[in-house]
């Protein structure tokens, strides 16, 4: 077979059209198009892209699979491993991961198969899923904390390990930031709700309203039974610069101005009951997916110029490339190098302007990047009304305040062993961002899918 | 879903609701809140615990009825259910077990400062109590607070009931003629806790306000509810609700406060939902 050295294109949405609206982006491959996709595999013994995926998703295999046209077997194999595949085939940044390892992608683009990925999960939503197969119930309680990739996870690979499961959730409806976050033009909020079905049709519980460490504690959840606990907080206290002004009208931290339009809806505000005050100017601190979410919806939402101002260049921003290309095919404008010293107010409180001081690169730091150096007297001023700081979160304090004997580094995160994912208390484990800090779904999915091994492990001894 | 146990009516705009919700009954504690969302479409608002009682599974809330959502809300029958209830959150009211404090109530913010005053007094400490209210009709919870206040002081700003004038006159009085108090504690409007700030001020009176900023999530996530204490940007729903009122930046808050003002007016423009109440019987 000829070697294709570029990829099947993906439909999309027109930038011009969708602007406007919230539908997803990105269409999805049709059968044909998978199919393509799929015979471009080499189908490399050592199967290399394999060592790219934190949950080890047979990836040869399930494209052979695709290629064939056996797309039920292509499911069924990815579900092995991977209880989340519509998601991650949506979200995750498969450039760094499995498609970096990919052979092809020496030379040519390679096998695209976080696309490969989505269209078999979403092939089988539409022809009804088949749950894999689960062990015979032991009659064990676990208690998974937070409904969001981490807590999903774990919940899903110890059911089918025969626990019984509850995951407990603050907010009034489950997934944490793949409903709350994520915004629906990326990841449709009925694809979480579908995969959030899935995990419950393995008998898994979903109590929602339930804040642990306020409504209940874990001492609590061990006196009522629960043998074991996954902490999967995720994100906590969004982080501001420590800038004057930033408390002024007009100022949101993204996970803010996220909750508002993609939970609580309020891109159909009034019909919906909550608001939202996204100006015709507006700028996106940070240079990670949130903030290319971020200011994607503030277009949507009608901002007439979205500003992403990042303090380092392009090469070493954190947001997946293909959010990079959508963001700029949608317009936004990249004040990159900039560095944000003062949101400047109107007399009545309101934010009039974005006042930052240009960089230049200097020396790699400590993360392997080069450290970003004001240029002195360099100040300019971006004229916005709106700002939205996406810096990245701290971990919630509230389950550490309320549960003694868990051990948290100095900015907050909790300590686990990086075998089993058990914090310093026995029974007790944790995963995803509240042990990490902000990072990705996928991190947080191979965390908690660990997490649920240690369980296992702690409950088998026991 | 949780029901609605009973509903009075306080005053035309002011409705209690007991609600059955007995894992935050069994641990609410005085100062803190509930985070209440009526309809699949509707927003979160924060709602501070006014009483509760782990034995009948219940809290109890006031709303007063200032826009859309509380509307709502003012609307729902006892039988009626709310969709999420979450909490409690918020740190708890510090109850000391001594000396004297003056618990300050203005408008519905009497709602919250009743089970603060009862657990003062349930500790033996001196429990004075100023509530007050624009007019006759807005005195809430008279009574109530009575039975837990060692004294109690009414005023209405239009004098049309008890005393005429605001709580800080005769919170100023009470200084004045030297009586001990060794802490004030205020719940009510803004103006009335800045007016309360300013009054203990210069005489170095420890005095603590119960913020009731916006917010989303509440329990950490989102920062709508920022507030300045001390120069210092601080989390209500984590760090408060209850902060240091010397310290808190009131001139922020207000307007923060007011970040929604013109939202709020389209939304109660709008018609309004079928049958006009979000809540749906419980069966």
């Amino acid at each position: 077979m000829p070697l294709k050295p570029k990829r099947v294109v993906m439909p999309t949405q027109e930038p011009r059209e969708r602007i406007k609206n919230f539908n997803e982006v990105a269409l999805g491959f049709t059968e044909e198009m998978a199919k393509e996709e799929a015979s471009r595999c080499l189908k490399c013994k050592d199967a290399a892209c394999q060592q790219g995926c934190p949950v080890e998703v047979k990836i040869r295999d399930f494209i052979g699979l695709v290629a064939a046209g056996d797309f039920a077997g292509a499911i069924a194999l990815i579900k092995e491993t991977n209880s989340l595949p519509a998601i991650c085939g949506r979200v995750c940044p498969q450039e760094e991961q499995c498609e970096k390892y990919c052979l092809m992608g020496r030379k040519h683009e390679p096998v695209a198969i976080g696309r490969l990925e989505r269209f078999v999960a979403d092939w089988e939503l539409r022809h009804g899923v088949k749950l894999p197969a689960c062990a015979p119930p032991r009659g064990r309680k676990v208690a998974v904390v937070g409904s969001g990739p981490a807590g999903l996870t774990c919940a899903g690979d110890l059911a089918r390990l025969g626990y019984s499961v509850t995951v407990f959730e603050a907010l009034h409806a489950p997934g944490g930031v793949l409903i709350y976050g994520i915004p629906e033009f990326r990841l449709p909020k009925a694809v979480v709700m579908a995969e959030v079905d899935n995990i419950r049709r393995l008998g898994v519980e979903v109590v929602t309203n339930v804040a642990v460490g306020r409504t209940v504690t874990i001492e609590d959840l061990m006196k009522l039974g629960y043998e074991a606990v996954f902490l999967g907080t995720g994100a906590g206290l969004p982080k501001f610069m420590g800038i004057p002004g930033e408390n002024l009208c007009g100022v949101y931290s993204a996970n803010e101005f996220l909750t508002r339009t993609n939970l609580m809806k309020a891109y159909l505000f009034p019909q919906y009951d909550t608001p939202i005050k996204c100006g015709r100017r507006v700028a996106v601190v940070g240079g990670g997916n949130v903030a290319m979410d971020s200011v994607r919806c503030a277009l949507r939402l009608g901002a007439e110029e979205g500003h992403i101002v990042y303090r380092r260049s392009e090469q070493e921003m954190p947001a997946r490339a293909e959010e990079l290309a959508h963001a700029k095919h949608e317009g936004v404008i990249f004040d990159l190098l900039s560095n944000p010293v003062r949101v400047l107010g109107t007399d009545d409180g309101w934010v009039r302007g974005l006042e930052c001081l240009r960089m230049e690169l200097g020396e790699e730091d400590s993360s392997g990047r080069r450290r970003p150096v004001p240029i002195k007297g360099s100040e300019f001023v971006i004229e916005v009304d709106t700002v939205i700081m996406a810096l990245g979160t701290t971990p919630n304090p509230l389950l550490a305040r309320t549960t003694p004997g868990l051990n948290i580094t100095d900015w907050g995160g909790l300590i686990v062993d990086a075998e089993t994912g058990q914090t310093s208390r026995p029974g007790i484990f944790a995963g995803g961002d509240a042990v990490t800090g902000s990072a990705t779904v996928i991190l947080a999915m191979g965390a908690g899918k660990k997490a649920a091994a240690g369980i296992h492990r702690y409950l088998e001894g026991k | 879903m949780y029901k609605i146990l009973s509903k009075r009516m306080l005053t035309p705009v002011t409705k209690l609701f007991e609600v059955e919700a007995p894992l935050v009954a069994q641990k609410a504690q005085p100062g803190q809140f509930v985070i209440v969302r009526i309809r699949p479409e509707g927003e979160r608002i924060p709602l501070t615990v006014a009483d509760f009682s782990p034995e009948r599974g219940a809290v109890t809330i006031i709303v007063q009825e200032v826009g859309k959502t509380t509307q709502m809300m003012g609307r729902l029958k006892e039988g009626d259910c709310i969709l999420d209830f979450l909490g409690p959150l918020g740190r708890p009211a510090e109850i000391r077990g001594s000396g004297s404090v003056v618990c300050v109530g203005g408008g519905f913010g009497v709602a919250p400062i009743f089970p603060i005053a009862r657990a003062l007094y349930r500790r033996g400490v001196s429990v004075t109590s100023i509530i007050g209210a624009r007019t006759r009709e807005l005195v809430i919870l008279e009574e109530e607070v009575k039975a837990v206040s060692h004294r109690l002081f009414v005023t209405t700003d239009d004098g049309s009931y008890a005393r005429r004038g605001l709580v800080t006159d005769v919170l100023q009085e009470l200084i004045e003629a030297k009586d001990p108090i060794d802490e004030v504690i205020a719940i009510g409007p803004m103006v009335m806790m800045r007016a309360v700030a300013e009054t203990t001020r210069p005489y170095g009176i420890k005095t603590f306000v119960s913020m009731d900023p916006i917010m989303v999530d509440g329990t950490g996530m989102c920062g709508a509810c920022r507030v300045e204490v001390g120069g210092k940007t601080r989390f209500a729903c984590v760090d408060g609700p209850i902060f240091d009122a010397h310290q808190v930046d009131f001139a922020l808050a207000q307007k923060r406060g007011k970040m929604y003002a013109a939202e709020q007016q389209r939304a109660m423009a709008e018609p309004g939902p079928c049958g006009g109440a979000g809540g749906s019987p419980c069966h």
